[in-house]
């Protein structure tokens, strides 16, 4: 009982992080039908950027509240993000508004590509030690099921941007634009919607998420390197699939559902095969429920209309 | 404001456009002063769609000018045009389907601030067309066709415009609900707002019109008020299904 709580935490932890990067996914496919592979990589922009603030901060200020040094930290990596974002778009995908869609699928793994080196010219090819400034000292609120702060942090500050998200979404005149962009780019500028502005603000707020997804997960394993967005990205893009790619709903739900089968597989593949696979394995899950969403539900949990847009 | 009330609103002149290099409107003139109500019919693929998009800013011109207000309004973006007063009810009726009728008719307000009126004027949309208030809460594109047609003209009028297109209002609809359409048109006009209508169905564009142009590959070639164009036995062979 103790270990299948703990998958759950596990899970969940995991799961709200892919949640997160997938809503960055699913709301640019939603209003241009393109899939954002570079998206992952912003986790990666994020975490760096957050660890040279602070090494910068550690430098001029040593003794600053870690929270403070945290909450600093973030102040500059999400509007770094932000920026990067809205460049993207503005330079590699604009562009391409309406080129046929392998153009700018194939310029997304470009970009993706682009970041990636950038990051590595800047930040070296070695994995840096990412400050814990979250104590990763676990408690156990019930007794065999160990949770650490971070973990607990990473769970609520996901649950509220969601929140946020969502609140912003459905009951916002930001949001009904939105909204509006996604379902019809024409109208949606005949009722007077600057969408490129819309569109804009999309790949911005999610580079937001992804920036603070990319800082909770070096936070949590206290590592940092430029190639770290690629594996989350990955997953969160498959998280994004399996909700229902396009459906915010459906990229949370997706990543809660992934965090979780990843956890449960990685807990329990050694019994499962006899300890043939031992949980090294468990990146193989995400791709198996890949395979199988593609091949069976396409449309995703909670997705419609996808073949009439893909 | 210090525009001259018998300069046109709307001028057209010498409008172009193409689609790739094929010319769908082949430079068009085109008057319209301030409360009129005046049609452009025509054949189907005669332009007249093509022309209401280019005004509205969907489409670009490829030569010609359009002055609405005397400034040249071509050069800017649709969503600008609509902050000028120029609203498009499209062909089809591009109707969020997603999205409820109450968002759907808000959207028509969303570059207005102005929240108290804003309200008012839902509340006027709510008495002009009593069947789409009972259905506020509702997806949009679970209604029929006509509901859907009365909130993309209720939507529109949301947005306050000086100059109405409408696109075929009456397409795909049952005579009945085209009268009740036809009604809400007229009373908009009568508040003095001015309308562009484009229309196949002829005989009731020309009986609701001052005056009326008829387009036929992509030109103008007929023009006059809508009595003179119902008795026109040219107008009347081509798009009245007489007999010449």
């Amino acid at each position: 009982m103790e270990i299948f709580l703990q998958q759950i935490v596990n899970g969940l932890v995991v799961g709200s992080v892919y949640a997160l990067v997938a809503l960055g996914y699913t709301m640019v496919y939603g209003i241009l039908g393109l899939i954002n592979f570079a998206h992952g990589d912003l986790v990666m922009v994020g975490a760096l950027t957050a660890l040279q603030t602070m090494m910068f901060l550690m430098g001029v200020a040593p003794g600053m509240s870690p929270i403070a040094m945290l909450t600093l930290s973030l102040l500059v990596a999400v509007p770094v993000c932000m920026l990067l974002a809205f460049t993207m778009e503005r330079l590699a995908y604009r562009p391409l508004r309406n080129a046929p869609r392998l153009a700018p699928l194939i310029t997304a793994i470009g970009v993706s590509f682009l970041l990636q080196t950038l990051a590595m010219i800047i930040w070296g090819r070695n994995y840096h030690t990412f400050p814990q400034l979250i104590s990763t000292t676990p408690i156990q609120p019930i007794e065999g099921v160990f949770i650490t702060p971070i973990q607990i942090t990473i769970i609520i500050v996901s649950a509220l941007m969601m929140a946020g998200l969502v609140l912003l979404v459905t009951k916002t005149k930001l949001g009904r634009a939105m909204r509006a962009t996604a379902e019809n780019h024409r109208v949606a500028a005949l009722m007077g919607v600057d969408t490129n502005m819309i569109i804009a603000l999309t790949f911005v707020l999610g580079a937001a998420l992804a920036a603070v997804a990319g800082v909770m997960f070096a936070s949590n394993y206290g590592i940092a390197h430029y190639g770290m967005g690629f594996m989350p990205g990955l997953k969160a893009f498959t998280a994004a699939v399996l909700g229902g790619i396009g459906n915010l709903g459906g990229a949370m739900l997706g990543g809660i559902v992934l965090g979780l089968v990843e956890s449960f597989g990685a807990g329990y593949i050694e019994q499962a095969t006899f300890g043939f696979l031992n949980s090294s394995y468990q990146d193989i899950f995400a791709f198996i429920i890949l395979g199988l969403v593609l091949i069976f539900k396409p449309t995703g949990l909670l997705g419609e209309r996808v073949s009439d847009r893909a | 404001m210090h525009t001259n009330p018998t300069s046109p609103l709307l001028q057209l002149s010498g409008m172009q456009v193409a689609y790739g290099g094929i010319k769908a409107v082949k430079g068009i003139d085109l008057e319209l002063y301030r409360g009129e109500l005046v049609s452009l019919i025509g054949a189907n693929g005669a332009g007249k769609t093509t022309t209401l998009n280019a005004i509205a800013g969907s489409l670009k011109i490829a030569g010609g000018e359009i002055l609405y207000e005397g400034d040249k309004v071509h050069v800017l973006p649709a969503h600008k045009r609509l902050r000028r007063g120029i609203a498009l009810v499209p062909e089809g009726r591009g109707i969020f389907t997603r999205l409820t009728v109450e968002e759907n008719l808000r959207m028509g307000a969303y570059t207005r601030n102005d929240k108290a009126v804003i309200e008012q004027d839902l509340e006027r949309v709510y008495t002009m067309l009593p069947r789409v208030k009972e259905r506020l809460a509702q997806v949009a594109g679970t209604l029929s066709g006509g509901e859907q047609q009365m909130v993309a003209i209720g939507r529109a009028l949301l947005s306050r415009p000086k100059l109405l297109l409408l696109d075929e209002p009456s397409m795909g609809l049952a005579p009945l609900v085209v009268e009740k359409i036809f009604e809400v048109v007229q009373s908009v006009a009568k508040e003095g707002v001015t309308i562009l209508l484009v229309e196949q169905n002829a005989n009731l564009a020309l009986e609701f019109s001052q005056r009326a142009y008829v387009m036929e590959s992509g030109r103008i070639t007929l023009t006059g008020t809508g009595t003179e164009l119902l008795t026109n036995p040219k107008v009347r062979a081509a798009y009245l299904g007489e007999a010449a």
